[in-house]
């Protein structure tokens, strides 16, 4: 009751001074293939009392292609994302390794152009991570979500490993009702996808792949949880090929349940 | 990637043995690195860390200095510096300075560096026996095996496979306990050390201000290879050196936890030169070999220069997702797992083994734990741009490289963007929100096939995110 | 020539001419743990136990002598000709040689006897690390060869650390050809992990703290 209190103070307060806008950059793996998660996390922002602005000139923050190696291709779409971005106060984003892209590395994609260069480094400051957006600049740690499962969490690597992201997740986990969490022996080990690594290197991909979902059995738990939807799609896809009764969620989505 | 490391690959993902003993082995040198760098056991460790690479940085940056401060040391204390170019002049060198003090018999330390330059095969080509004294590349030389891990070389096999090898080879009874294995080994190498003219190690670090080499072990045979015999030959990597004896107060707190979660190895030996004058026992001829070899090719890339200043701890290939797959075979020289595939290219050049840079999920749990913070991501990263780059030169891979042209434009036109989807999604088959098996004719092309020959396909959402926002 | 040809090579890489001087270095960093003599001694005998070595606390040099005569039983030994343990009349105990400064000679003694009794120059608390610097009191292979290594310290020689060893010890260079730190009994987990000790160097060791 007190928490619900909470919540709807917030929005109450920041619809009477006029609701902090925030951009949502979706990624376009959410966008094309996992659609319900870009809604789950814009239902949360609305319930935090933000209005959620969709440019849609969005794409793709070029990871692919500079993960590949393709630096110019990535250099293109990087710009674009300058561009779509320019006037957002907050981008928040359903990723860690695509907040990862644009956080760490777009400066590396302008060496010689001087003002993308100081376009990307203050971009920097302006991208959020969804998680990490709802602690540190929401403020908030219990959204007032409710989900009867037993769940897991796994560390997407990016979000742990370059923002690290660890505790902040676990935390808001903890706080949604009827939610049990239990953690996994491999939990901050890669899934094995990589981007372009799972279909260049499949049977390396696949084995990495095996040893999470072996983990992820050990503890029981009927569902995966993980900030990244790249992550989920490669742990998912392994545990319907093995027909393993488990399912996986991102945060946003047990975040948004009620 | 070549066919050679694709078959390896393959071979080690399906032995089931093999993948439980790589996988264990590498569990328990994570966790007792773990145990080893918490706040309570090295309150330090990340100051240490960031010292440790400020080190390394200002050293290598400095090379020619400190080579040069270093060899006036060790030739001060009576020592010599050899300095050579490649492969052939260490061999060369050794092979001369047997036939000068006609010696035969040769002990070794471990020494990677003398792996990379096949050093035994040479010596023994000329007829000198050489014999590793390390257990586990002592079991690799009977074995004719290359090591499959920097620190733990014979973690591939089993105490029966150890057995098999000693009686075959040392005609001993076939003995499977470990302890009497070890007894058996040390008893044989003693006498080998007692009778040996010359012992060769590697270094762990050359240091300058005292034409010294640091040697760590846990077992004792690189202080009997370095005390018994009357020369030691120090072989090392010019990347070895660092600036002040003092800087070990910094790198031995690192080396041994990162190596094997050891606050110290058993054995620390700090030697410079030969015997002094008052000392009852020690070498009386006292070498350094400085190997180039390559690395003054790294050393030209400044991007990429901090490779060199890796401190062989192993750490890197433990955390490594992928090694722990596909082990220390699979990779195509004697340095494996995350340091190995950016040091192959650069040695070799990219175009010796193209896909290695590739074959890493940049997961970046190498970077996390290199105890000189070498950002080996990064480097991968700046590895693959250059094979494409290469790729655009020579022309090959042209499909790959339109596919993503392509791609980046389409990104780069939104409205473009959102018609590709539209007819995508048309094309994607509906199975009512199952995850997919197969993919049909149409979707069958060589990555769609790669997914699903490991795990099955993402139901088709029927609407994009974009299509359900407009309709919110 | 190979030198001139690679110190070229590395000039060449680091834009760098011969005779150039250098950046300062990073500074050195050494933090020396004010830790009282006592709690030093407590720490090195407890961090020798825990690497499986045994550690004994004798109050005086006969005290010493009494354990490594114990330890010995009957067995030969070779003692280094360390004036400390002299002092403490260990030589003197039977099955003991020592007094050798032939090499040949020491390194026949050393391989067939039962026991190498040494003292050490400094021992380090933190890690229970016994420091020997090749001298002519200190022979490198009475440490190493017999299968059971007992060392006799006196406590002033008991350091907090490797800070301060190169705090009190900067250049060991100048007093060595090596110096040696030993911690813990010999050691290798090669074969399938499985922890052995006493491979090479000792199996089992003693430290003996005296004061």
């Amino acid at each position: 009751m007190l928490v619900a209190c909470r919540v709807c103070r917030t929005t109450l307060l920041q619809s009477l001074f006029m609701a902090q806008r925030v951009s949502i950059f979706v990624t376009c793996i959410v966008d094309q293939l996992f659609p319900k998660v870009g809604l789950a996390m814009a239902d949360v922002l609305e319930r935090l009392g933000y209005q959620v602005d969709f440019p849609e000139d969005q794409t793709c923050c070029g990871q692919p292609a500079f993960n590949t190696g393709y630096r110019q291709e990535a250099c293109q779409v990087a710009r674009h994302f300058l561009k779509v971005f320019r006037d957002s106060e907050y981008v928040v984003v359903p990723s860690g390794s695509c907040t990862s892209m644009v956080a760490h590395h777009f400066h590396d994609l302008f060496p010689a152009d001087e003002d993308a260069r100081r376009a990307a480094s203050e971009l920097t400051t302006r991208v959020w991570e969804f998680s990490k957006f709802v602690l540190e600049v929401a403020g908030v740690d219990d959204v007032g979500a409710r989900l009867e499962d037993v769940v897991t969490y796994h560390d997407s690597c990016h979000a742990l490993r370059e923002f690290g992201i660890r505790d902040g997740p676990r935390r808001l986990l903890a706080n949604v009702r009827g939610l049990e969490l239990r953690e996994m022996d491999a939990a901050e080990e890669c899934c094995g996808f990589g981007g372009t690594f799972s279909i260049k290197f499949p049977e390396i991909s696949g084995g990495m792949a095996g040893t999470k979902i072996d983990s992820i059995v050990r503890t029981g738990a009927r569902t995966v949880v993980s900030l990244d939807s790249s992550c989920l799609m490669q742990i998912q896809g392994a545990l319907a090929r093995a027909a393993l009764p488990v399912r996986t969620m991102h945060l946003a989505e047990v975040l948004a349940s009620h | 990637m070549s066919v050679a490391f694709d078959e390896k690959v393959h071979k080690t993902l399906a032995d089931a043995n093999l993948q439980l003993a790589i996988y264990k082995a590498t569990a328990r040198l994570i966790d007792h690195r773990k145990h080893s760098v918490t706040a309570a056991a090295l309150p330090d460790y990340q100051d240490l860390r960031t010292q440790a690479n400020a080190l390394k940085r200002h050293t290598i940056d400095h090379l020619d200095y400190y080579l040069e401060q270093f060899e006036a040391n060790v030739t001060a204390h009576g020592g010599k510096v050899i300095y050579c170019q490649d492969a052939t002049e260490v061999a060369d060198f050794v092979l001369g300075l047997a036939k000068e003090r006609s010696a035969q018999l040769i002990v070794k330390s471990k020494s990677m560096t003398t792996e990379e330059i096949d050093l035994n095969e040479r010596l023994e080509h000329h007829g000198l026996e050489s014999v590793e004294t390390d257990l586990g590349e002592y079991i690799l030389q009977l074995a004719h095996q290359r090591p499959y891990h920097i620190v733990a070389p014979a973690l591939h096999l089993t105490r029966y496979d150890v057995g098999d090898l000693f009686a075959r080879t040392l005609g001993v009874a076939n003995e499977t306990v470990v302890e009497k294995q070890a007894l058996i080994a040390r008893l044989v190498l003693r006498q080998k050390f007692m009778a040996a003219d010359i012992g060769i190690s590697g270094a762990n670090f050359l240091v300058a201000d005292s034409g010294a080499v640091l040697l760590v072990e846990n077992e004792g045979n690189a202080r009997l290879t370095t005390s018994a015999p009357k020369i030691h030959i120090a072989v090392a990597g010019i990347e070895k050196l660092i600036p002040r004896a003092q800087d070990l107060a910094v790198f031995l707190k690192l080396l041994g936890r990162s190596a094997t979660g050891q606050a110290l190895t058993v054995y620390t030996s700090f030697l410079s030169g030969p015997r002094r004058a008052g000392e009852i026992d020690g070498p009386e001829e006292f070498y350094v070999v400085l190997l180039d070899n390559g690395r003054t090719k790294l050393l030209a890339d400044a991007g990429k220069r901090e490779s060199l200043y890796c401190i062989r701890c192993g750490a890197c290939l433990n955390h490594c997702p992928v090694y722990r797959k596909i082990g220390g075979h699979s990779f195509p020289w004697v340095y494996s797992g995350p340091i190995g595939a950016i040091i192959t290219p650069q040695f070799m050049g990219i175009e010796h083994e193209p896909s290695l840079p590739f074959a890493s999920s940049l997961c970046g749990a190498c970077a996390e734990v290199c105890p000189v913070k070498i950002d080996i991501p990064r480097v991968l990263l700046e590895l693959r741009a250059e094979v494409k780059q290469a790729e655009e030169r020579g022309g090959t891979n042209r499909l790959e490289r339109l596919a993503f042209r392509i791609w980046a434009w389409v990104m780069c036109h939104p409205r473009i963007y959102e018609m590709a989807a539209m007819v995508a999604a048309g094309v994607a088959p509906a199975e009512n929100g199952k995850w997919l098996r197969s993919a049909p004719a149409m979707m069958n092309l060589p990555p769609v096939r790669a997914w699903l020959s490991q795990r099955d396909l993402p139901p088709a959402p029927g609407k994009s995110f974009r299509d359900l926002w407009r309709k919110r | 020539m190979s030198r001139e040809a690679i110190l070229n090579k590395v000039r060449t890489a680091l834009r760098r001419s011969a005779g150039q001087g250098i950046a300062e270095p990073p500074p050195v960093r050494l933090y020396v743990d004010q830790v009282d003599a006592e709690a030093r001694v407590g720490s090195m005998l407890r961090a020798v136990e825990a690497l499986a070595g045994k550690a004994r606390l004798a109050a005086s040099g006969e005290a010493a002598r009494a354990y490594v005569g114990a330890v010995l039983d009957g067995r030969t030994a070779v003692a280094s000709n360390s004036p400390f343990l002299l002092e403490c009349g260990v030589v003197d105990l039977a099955g003991v040689l020592s007094g050798f400064t032939d090499a040949a000679e020491l390194r026949a003694l050393c391989a067939t006897a039962d026991v190498g009794i040494t003292s050490a120059d400094y021992a380090l608390a933190d890690t229970g690390t016994l420091v020997m610097l090749s001298s002519p009191a200190e022979a490198r292979l009475i440490s190493l060869l017999p299968p059971i290594h007992i060392a006799v310290v006196p406590k002033e020689r008991v350091l907090s650390g490797l800070d301060e060893l190169f705090t009190i010890l900067p250049d060991p260079a100048a007093q060595t050809s090596s110096m040696v730190l030993i911690t813990g009994p010999s050691r290798t987990a090669d074969i399938e992990q499985i922890l052995v000790r006493g491979v090479h160097g000792p199996g089992e060791i003693h430290v003996v703290v005296v004061g």
